[in-house]
């Protein structure tokens, strides 16, 4: 399995992607893919990882969506390659119309960064498959601009099309009906601000991300008729 | 090579600086109006100049660059005597003081690098700039040696939070760090926050940088080679920071607020592409000498790149980047603007680093070259501006050994008798006030802004004795934290210089780790003062002796002085910055209870000391008397015992005893460990609420599993700690007896809520 991890100027959790992709995903060539490419050709997961791309001036993922692999992005998005975006990622996808929503500043006005509880609110997707539905599970947040907002409307079609996949136990940032992650019609493009490449490890004492990543290497599988 | 032909835009720059230059005082202007002493340099320090220039009398550009130089932020001129006590050299040193952060050896041809450095003043000013500034500059001390930053940590202190200034300080100085850290991606894992009205109007902000690098790697700020060319990179040069060096060297007053265009203003974002961008310079293999532009900017990192080299350097000024017009050279050698680097390479790998700058976005321009002739040299415009001997701006200050005298509070405070405050009635009740005070009390409101995950490396957060750091790829781990009870070094500097080292080591022990070495951060008051001077001898010596006891060299830091407020001077904060090597990851350890029925054991001897401690000033409102006492030998042994146990794979959690005593160290394991726990402390001949809560140091509480007490209590007898089986974990409530007679029992959760809502309440 082929994956991208997208390299923006200011991208800050990159390296931690990889890191994370290469350890839970069995045989998986993960390659750090800078702004400036134009085509993801051949790639099965594409990541867009947390930070603060071109500095988040403007507003976290506003200038990002121009740079030149977003166009890539969208086609194979298209073309039904799997899309994580993280953090910065997930803001980056809101911002170039690959998912619904829009990130706002956090309700206290306050960077967050700590342990948080999520619902897994759709495990029926490549990216949840390996959570029972309704499960909590554990999976850092670190963002000043994560309070996901939409209408109304957007709110009745997330939820009539099951599109939203975690709900936080404990809304730390304000975000409409708890959302802290969710994804498009098609099923293969999920955008979520916490981190589960963060929740690994065992040193680090949660390990509740891993499933995410094994669900996609299954989903994978599953379309290539790869037994193993 | 850039074209030689000016823009019209660059030809009327040129004109405007001139127009402002044609205005500058002239030499004798300067020698007759004593302009020099605006700059903070002394007459004879200006006559020293003027002989140094070969008789000649500065002119506005020289006596600036002398200025900052002589400075004391970038001269130690008052406390390089000092500085020469510590031991800053061992077996692992592999970079000590001089260059802009030390190194470890911590094996496998690794090592750590790391360096602690403040921001006091600009954060007095304007909190979220100079707090994040203060972030970027040790970041780039950091890079700049080659090493990659992996943490991040810092030592605050404030005034009471009861004051609104002080709360809109410490709200923005902590999102000022926030700020800049997140947006770097380098975790800020630990740190400490401490409050005393004597920090009112002079808040400490020190930052700490901790980074991984292997040894081919290790970089030197020199320019060597004659004729090499010099680059700066960064963005442009702008009128920001001008003489920060010397704002930094001089009292606060009323006149300051004036000076906040002294402070520089941060970019996270920039600093990030010049940081990938530098380390991926330095991998290529081609960097001769490189340094970054911080206090005193371009003259600073000009001037001892050369002297390191025993080179000249001649500067082209018309090639600085510069982001506004007419900018004349006395501005853009002072200007402190961040995030600018300065390197040497060879003229034939200009392409390779110009490959990278120019894909990372960064600006890097040749703007001058090496000589032979020990000269810094300033051309603006075609014409020598400034010539002025490196050797003398670099080595020549002159260096004071001011007077210092026994303040007569130390005296007076020898007849204090910390004994005979009336005792404490409610023992619960004290225990919580203690919990909630904000010296102790959860940081939780701080740390939770601070991305301490990201990097993926982060084993134990921010909240335990040291934040632990893996290093990826090896079994190995990093611990490391800042200390100082700032009390204690007040009332006795000798006892509190040793006690910052000793404790700062215990919590590296407690983590699991072994001590390795030490980068301080010396926080006074103005060395004009001799009772001042007398706090920085004796507790330099203090901290001194510490480290050659507890064999961590120090291997660089930062001297602040003039911490002054309107009450006169802060209270002497030598910060320590520490860092352990955990030699395998299954030793790291954290202070939280673990699990029901395990064997709590408290190491070390408690004695009457309340003197500075947090129930003198809680329950009594004071901080007076001797500190407690510390024995080097004593802290030894107790350290050895502690990661003997750890590393025997005994111990489930360990926590020392600091502020607030057993009471407070014990509730806390609890409250970490989300239990509760029962027991009772023998101290014979102790009035309760002092055997609860006096501050004894060399003390450690431990919570084994059952089968390992003996084992435990074996290390103790070989290193002839005192030990004594204090309880045992479970409940939910946090119960301790002392000498057989209840004293403490609470429940966990009020415990939880009293420590964790204290610093929340008081920002609400």
């Amino acid at each position: 399995m082929k994956v991208a991890v997208l390299v923006f100027p200011g991208s800050n959790c990159d390296w931690d992607c990889v890191h994370a992709a290469e350890q839970t995903i069995e045989g998986a060539v993960v390659d750090r893919v800078w702004h400036t490419t134009d085509t993801l050709e051949g790639y099965d997961l594409i990541m867009i990882p947390g930070g603060f791309s071109y500095g988040d001036y403007l507003r976290s993922g506003a200038i990002a969506r121009f740079a030149p692999v977003m166009q890539a992005v969208a086609k194979a998005a298209a073309e039904g390659v799997y899309v994580l975006g993280i953090c910065n990622g997930f803001q980056i996808l809101t911002e170039a119309g690959l998912l619904p929503g829009a990130l706002r500043r956090n309700t206290g006005l306050k960077f967050r960064c700590h342990s948080s509880q999520l619902h897994v609110a759709n495990a029926d997707t490549a990216f949840t498959s390996g959570y029972a539905a309704g499960e909590v599970i554990d999976i850092p947040i670190a963002h000043g601009e994560g309070n996901y907002y939409c209408d109304d409307a957007v709110l009745e079609q997330l939820k009539a099309r099951n599109q939203i996949v975690f709900t936080y136990t404990d809304n730390p940032n304000g975000s409409v009906a708890d959302i802290a992650g969710v994804i498009n019609e098609q099923g293969n493009v999920l955008g979520m601000m916490p981190h589960p490449e963060r929740a690994v490890n065992s040193l680090l004492r949660n390990e509740d991300g891993i499933r995410l990543f094994t669900s996609i290497m299954k989903a994978w599988r599953e379309r290539h008729a790869i037994v193993g | 090579m850039q074209s030689l032909a000016k823009t019209k835009a660059e030809q009327q720059s040129m004109e405007m600086a001139k127009a402002v230059i044609a205005k500058e005082p002239t030499p004798e202007q300067i020698a007759e109006e004593r302009i020099y002493a605006t700059m903070g340099v002394s007459d004879s320090e200006y006559e020293i100049i003027c002989s140094l220039l070969g008789g000649r009398k500065p002119n506005y550009t020289e006596i600036g660059v002398f200025s900052v130089m002589w400075s004391e932020h970038c001269a130690y001129k008052n406390s390089k005597p000092l500085l020469r006590r510590f031991p800053t050299t061992g077996e692992r040193v592999l970079v000590g003081p001089g260059e802009g952060a030390g190194i470890v050896d911590i094996g496998d041809g690794q090592a750590v690098c790391f360096k602690i450095e403040s921001h006091n003043h600009p954060s007095a000013i304007e909190p979220f700039q100079g707090a994040a500034t203060g972030v970027g500059g040790i970041l780039r001390d950091i890079f700049s040696m080659g090493a990659r930053p992996v943490a991040l940590l810092n030592s605050l202190r404030f005034g009471q939070l009861s004051d609104e200034r002080v709360r809109y300080l410490f709200e923005h100085v902590v999102e000022g760090i926030a700020g800049y850290g997140n947006c770097m991606g380098i975790p800020t894992v630990g740190g400490e926050v401490m409050f005393d009205a004597s920090y009112e109007g002079n808040p400490l902000v020190n930052a700490m940088c901790v980074g991984l690098i292997d040894h081919k790697d290790i970089q030197s700020g020199v320019a060597k080679g004659i004729g090499n060319p010099v680059y700066y990179v960064g963005p442009p040069t702008g009128r920001d920071g001008i003489h920060g060096a010397t704002f930094a060297s001089e009292e606060l007053t009323e006149e300051s607020e004036a000076k906040r265009p002294a402070v520089q203003v941060g970019d996270p974002f920039m600093e990030k592409l010049v940081m990938e961008s530098c380390l991926e310079l330095i991998k290529s293999g081609i960097v001769i000498g490189i340094q970054d532009m911080g206090a005193a900017g371009l003259t600073c990192s000009s001037a001892e790149m050369a002297s390191k080299a025993g080179n000249g350097l001649e500067l082209n000024l018309d090639e600085i980047p510069q982001r506004e017009r007419g900018m004349t050279p006395y501005e853009m050698m002072l200007s402190e603007s961040q995030e600018r680097m300065l390197f040497v390479i060879e003229e034939k790998n200009e392409p390779i680093a110009m490959e990278i700058f120019n894909r990372w976005g960064v600006i890097c321009r040749q703007v001058g070259r090496v000589t032979d002739d020990g000269r810094l040299r300033l051309v603006f415009d075609g014409e020598v501006v400034a010539d002025m001997p490196v050797k003398g701006l670099v080595d020549d200050c002159p260096v004071y050994d001011k007077p210092a005298s026994e303040p007569a509070y130390y005296q007076a405070n020898a007849a204090v008798d910390t004994t005979s405050y009336p005792a404490a009635s409610d023992l619960n009740d004290a225990l919580l006030r203690i919990l909630g005070s904000p010296t102790v009390a959860s940081k939780e409101w701080v740390y939770s802004q601070y991305d301490h995950m990201v990097g993926t490396n982060t084993s134990v957060s921010p909240g335990s004795d040291a934040a632990v750091v893996l290093v990826r790829g090896t079994r190995k781990a990093l611990a490391m934290t800042t200390d100082c009870n700032g009390r204690y070094v007040y009332l006795d500097p000798n006892v509190g210089g040793k006690i910052a080292v000793a404790e700062a080591a215990r919590n590296i022990v407690c983590s699991g780790a072994e001590p390795l070495a030490i980068t301080d951060n010396l926080n006074f008051g103005s060395p004009e003062k001799p009772d001042n001077f007398w706090q920085m001898q004796q507790s330099v010596d203090g901290m001194a002796e510490a480290c050659r006891h507890l064999s961590t060299p120090v291997i660089g830091g930062n001297v602040s002085l003039y911490n002054e407020n309107t009450k006169g001077s802060i209270y002497p904060t030598p910060v320590v910055g520490m860092v352990g090597l955990v030699h395998d990851v299954d030793h790291i350890t954290t202070q939280g209870f673990k699990q029901e029925g395990d064997i709590v054991l408290l190491l070390g001897a408690t004695k009457a000391e309340l003197g500075g401690s947090e129930f003198q000033l809680v329950m009594h409102g004071v901080t007076e008397g001797r500190p407690p006492a510390i024995d080097l030998d004593v802290e030894s042994r107790l350290q050895r015992t502690v990661l003997e146990s750890i590393q025997q794979g005994y111990v489930q959690s360990a926590h020392d005893l600091s502020e607030g005593g057993l009471a407070a160290a014990y509730a806390e394991c609890c409250i970490s460990g989300r239990t509760g726990a029962t027991g009772n402390v023998s101290v014979e001949g102790l009035r309760s609420d002092i055997a609860l809560f006096s501050e004894s140091q060399s003390r450690v509480l431990l919570s084994i599993r059952p089968v390992h007490v003996e084992a435990v209590q074996a290390v103790c007898a070989t290193y002839e700690v005192p030990v004594q089986q204090l309880g045992v974990v479970g409940g939910e409530r946090i119960q301790l007896k002392v000498n057989g007679v209840s004293a403490i029992d609470v429940a966990r959760e009020e415990a939880e809520r009293a420590w964790k809502d204290a610093i929340p309440c008081l920002m609400r």
